[in-house]
């Protein structure tokens, strides 16, 4: 069935020269212009009056804070919003795109933020999807064959009969981009694609987009990772607050530069961690043996210790038995062997109220499953924990006015931006719910925090604030167990850095031994024969 | 007891089950393809009822079943453009709504009944087939080969469904709207023009489902369909959004309908246990439901109505 949607020959490996193009303009036009874009929606200027000129061969980066006006503009290129103002170009030609099926056909291809993928379908029936069948029918057989080759030429792997929900996030994120060159995408925008990947997937993935670019394709790259947009921009224009506030080029700038240009003042990277001595163990995790969700062993004989007034961080990548270990302490997953210790005591049967009362705090690596409801309000987030203790409610009955005052309190001392207590948490952006959270967790007296993938998906604004608030605990004497797939936070922030491989503890490091080309062969799993402290 | 389990009881009683099991097949094969597609119609029932009518007054003016059967059809496909209206243009909630369209159609059809008909007339309903030779056969004949043809349809309706929804590009777009219609709505597959279809397709075979009843019993009545509707939405769940896993439940609610009509008939549940025996359908229903209350392959998206928010 399925053909391509243009008339592009469907095998062709050349890249799609300007007399190729359907509409035969000059080869001077650039492959897209957008002029003068402006997008309101209820209380917010999302775009005002953006510029922004991609030409083919070159990948062209968004950078800019959350909420600085990415997706719009780029969901306004693919058809699912419409401006307010402005116009599209695409070749030289001025275009309306009111649809996805819109952008499709003038060769626009999206990677979105949340992929944009069913999951109960096949690889290749979600690259089919909206394609029309012969005769109505979905015949899959070339639409496998045709997602091979595809597959094939850019060095994208992909079982083509997996489903969907068996894949891992960096075969996902590839069974977008297939779905994207199947359609013959000339211009390909990628939403931040990094943020949900791994250091070697993220190699991986920018390896694909030079390939990409060097057939002449143009790249829409958004991102706010700031050695990443160095590393594989051609052009980098800033966004903040809706608005254009730079463009330069990776040669003209520093990291340094382009941070303070999205953050709208001076931004210093990295940080000095003052040492500080520890005092008692608080958290003891002992040979723990713990099922994954597929019933396979996800933590084999781990341990781990830490104490008062330090972090230690579990570095890795993610799907090493991190979430399991979290969930594990946290009493979320039953344990098949091992102890868990707070302040030497062994919780028998954990559960989560339990291990809470001990004074242990989490803030989960799923944020929107498991750190707040999406559809509570911001202020119901923050007492989800405390909502029953007094003074909040009394008799049985919650005290709205002490509540409000307290989340008020939380709001402006975390600066949460969100304009209401009362506004469904889901509308904020990543690093503001992020916030929520850690309001939560880190203003219970809890001293003893379980952190996972605290900055995952979050903004360098928010990261920052986040590192402040982990190391305020630190210095308070609290005990932190920092588990984090990014190992530049891992290395940063932790007194001892912990590699977990296969749910294995591989090493064992104190801040002075544990270098970034250390850990991140031990997090490949090569061991080294270095005796874990017993 | 020991009259129930002779050979020609056993046979004539699940012969029976599966006559009765055809409109629970029919609503319920609809219903999935509904639910399949984002859309929860508690409904079925209301246009089962209507669908019933029609195919009766229709049968009684013209004298033709066939005519009873389109009519039934129609008005169950009218009905699918009144509900799409109300959820995917509208957004209404679809619990409620279905609510509102059972209402509708149980008023509605005992008012039209009054008016037009009055005291019941009975009409000539539908015939099993002869399938010469076949429907002689001992046993397998009475079982398999003497239903009308309305059960075939039915039966043979289950692969039908099947292969709509695995085989076809309807059927991609059909999951894929259920599942997370943002993901298709980016490639250009018109979620809320491919829920419309799929309701309307629902609704037709929930009207087709009441006319069989209709056309099974040969009169009307108020409240004929004495919740099979509502079961039906019911077997979706218990069949797991399959099509086979449908017409297995199909099939035991029309086994235990014939069963307990058998029981009465031979005598051996009488009085008050036969109001109670009555409830088995009713019970099996809870039961059923207990026991399969996973949403396990539930749609994601079912009751989530869908807008690109410009
Ligand atoms: N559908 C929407 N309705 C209302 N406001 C929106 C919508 N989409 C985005 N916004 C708002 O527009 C602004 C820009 O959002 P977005 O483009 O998602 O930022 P970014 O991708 O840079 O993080 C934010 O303030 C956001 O809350
Ligand atoms: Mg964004």
């Amino acid at each position: 069935m399925v053909e391509p949607t243009d008339n592009t020959a469907a095998g062709a490996t050349a890249p799609h020269s300007a007399s190729a193009e359907p509409r035969g303009q000059a080869s001077a036009s650039p492959m897209l212009e957008m002029t003068g874009i402006t997008k309101r929606f209820p209380g917010v200027v999302a775009n005002e009056n953006v510029d922004l000129v991609v030409q083919p061969g070159e990948v062209h980066t968004l950078l800019g804070e959350n909420g600085a006006g990415k997706s719009t503009l780029v969901k306004i290129l693919y058809g699912l919003y419409r401006p307010d103002e402005g116009e599209i170009k695409i070749g030289g030609a001025p275009v309306e795109i009111p649809s996805p099926a819109a952008a499709i056909e003038h060769g626009i291809g999206m990677i979105h933020q949340h992929f944009m993928l069913v999951p109960t379908l096949t690889v290749a029936e979600n690259v089919a999807l909206g394609l029309q069948g012969r005769r109505g029918l979905a015949d899959m057989g070339p639409v496998r064959d045709r997602l091979m080759e595809v597959s094939e030429r850019h060095g994208l792997a992909i079982d083509p009969d997996a489903y969907i929900w068996q894949l891992a996030v960096g075969e996902r994120q590839r069974a977008e981009i297939l779905k994207a060159l199947y359609r013959e995408a000339r211009l390909l925008v990628l939403d931040e694609p990094t943020a949900v990947l791994t250091p070697p997937e993220v190699d991986d993935l920018f390896a694909t987009l030079r390939s990409l670019t060097d057939e002449g394709r143009g790249l829409i790259f958004i991102s706010h990772k700031l050695a990443e947009v160095m590393d594989i921009s051609n052009q980098i224009t800033v966004l903040r607050d809706g608005e254009v506030v730079g463009r330069t080029t990776p040669a003209e700038t520093t990291r340094e530069g382009l941070a303070s240009m999205m953050v709208g003042r001076e931004v210093r990277l990295g940080r000095e961690v003052p040492d500080q001595d520890v005092g008692d163990q608080r958290l003891v995790v002992d040979r723990l043996r713990v099922r994954g969700d597929r019933g396979n062993i996800s933590l084999d004989d781990f341990s781990v210790q830490v104490a008062s007034g330090e972090i230690v961080g579990i570095a890795g990548v993610s799907g090493n038995g991190q979430r399991e270990l979290a969930e594990a302490i946290f009493g979320l997953r039953p344990i098949e062997s091992g102890t868990v210790q707070v302040r030497g005591e062994t919780i028998a049967a954990p559960s989560p109220k339990q291990v809470r009362r001990r004074g242990v705090a989490f803030v989960p690596e799923e944020r929107m499953r498991h750190g707040a409801v999406g559809e509570m309000s911001v202020s119901e987030n923050l007492m989800l924990v405390d909502y029953d203790k007094p003074p909040f409610a009394r008799g049985g009955l919650l005290q709205f006015g002490i509540i409000a005052e307290r989340c008020w309190e939380l709001v402006r001392r975390f600066t949460v931006k969100t304009p209401a207590l009362s506004t469904e948490t889901s509308h904020l952006s990543g690093g503001n719910i992020q916030k929520v959270v850690i309001a939560r967790e880190f203003s219970a007296d809890a001293d003893v925090l379980v952190v996972a993938q605290p900055t995952r998906g979050i903004d360098i604004g928010a990261a920052e604030y986040v590192h402040e608030r982990l190391l305020e605990k630190r210095a308070a004497g609290a005990a932190v167990l920092l588990i984090t797939e990014d190992l530049d936070e891992a290395m940063q922030l932790s007194d001892r850095v912990v590699v977990i491989f296969e749910g294995q503890a591989m090493c064992d490091l104190p801040r002075a031994e544990a270098t970034t080309d250390r850990v991140g062969l031990l997090m490949t799993g090569v061991s080294e024969e270095v005796p874990t402290p017993a | 007891m020991s009259d129930f389990f002779t050979v020609s009881v056993l046979v004539a009683t699940l012969a029976s089950g599966i006559r009765l099991a055809t409109p629970f097949l029919l609503s319920a094969l609809g219903e999935t393809i509904g639910q399949r597609a984002g859309v929860l119609n508690l409904g079925v029932e209301g246009v089962m009822l209507i669908g019933a009518y029609a195919a009766y007054i229709t049968a009684l003016r013209t004298g033709s079943v066939v005519a009873g059967v389109m009519a039934a059809m129609a008005a169950g496909a009218a009905m699918g453009v009144v509900y799409a209206f109300i959820t995917v243009v509208m957004h209404a909630t679809q619990g409620i709504s279905g609510i509102g369209i059972f209402l509708f159609g149980l008023g509605f059809t005992d008012l039209l009944f009054r008016q037009q008909v009055g005291t019941p007339v009975p009409i000539d309903g539908l015939r099993g087939l002869d399938m010469g030779g076949l429907s002689d056969l001992p046993v397998v004949g009475e079982l398999f080969f003497q239903h009308s043809a309305l059960t075939y349809v039915a039966f043979a309706l289950v692969p039908v469904v099947w292969f709509a929804m695995n085989r076809t590009t309807f059927g991609l777009n059909v999951r894929a709207v259920g599942e997370t219609p943002e993901a298709a709505d980016t490639l250009g597959v018109r979620v809320n023009v491919v829920r419309t279809q799929a309701i309307i397709i629902g609704n037709v075979m929930a009207g087709l489902a009441g006319g069989t009843l209709a056309l099974d019993v040969g009169i009307f009545q108020q409240n004929l369909t004495s919740g099979q509707g509502f079961i039906a939405v019911a077997l979706v769940y218990f069949g797991a959004w399959r099509s086979s896993g449908v017409m297995a439940g199909a099939l035991l609610f029309g086994v235990v309908s014939s069963t307990v009509l058998q029981l009465k008939t031979l005598g051996i549940i009488v009085g008050a246990n036969s109001t109670i025996a009555a409830m088995a359908p009713a019970i099996l229903t809870i039961v059923v439901l207990v026991l399969v209350s996973r949403r396990i392959g539930a749609p994601s998206a079912l009751t989530v109505p869908f807008e690109r928010d410009n």
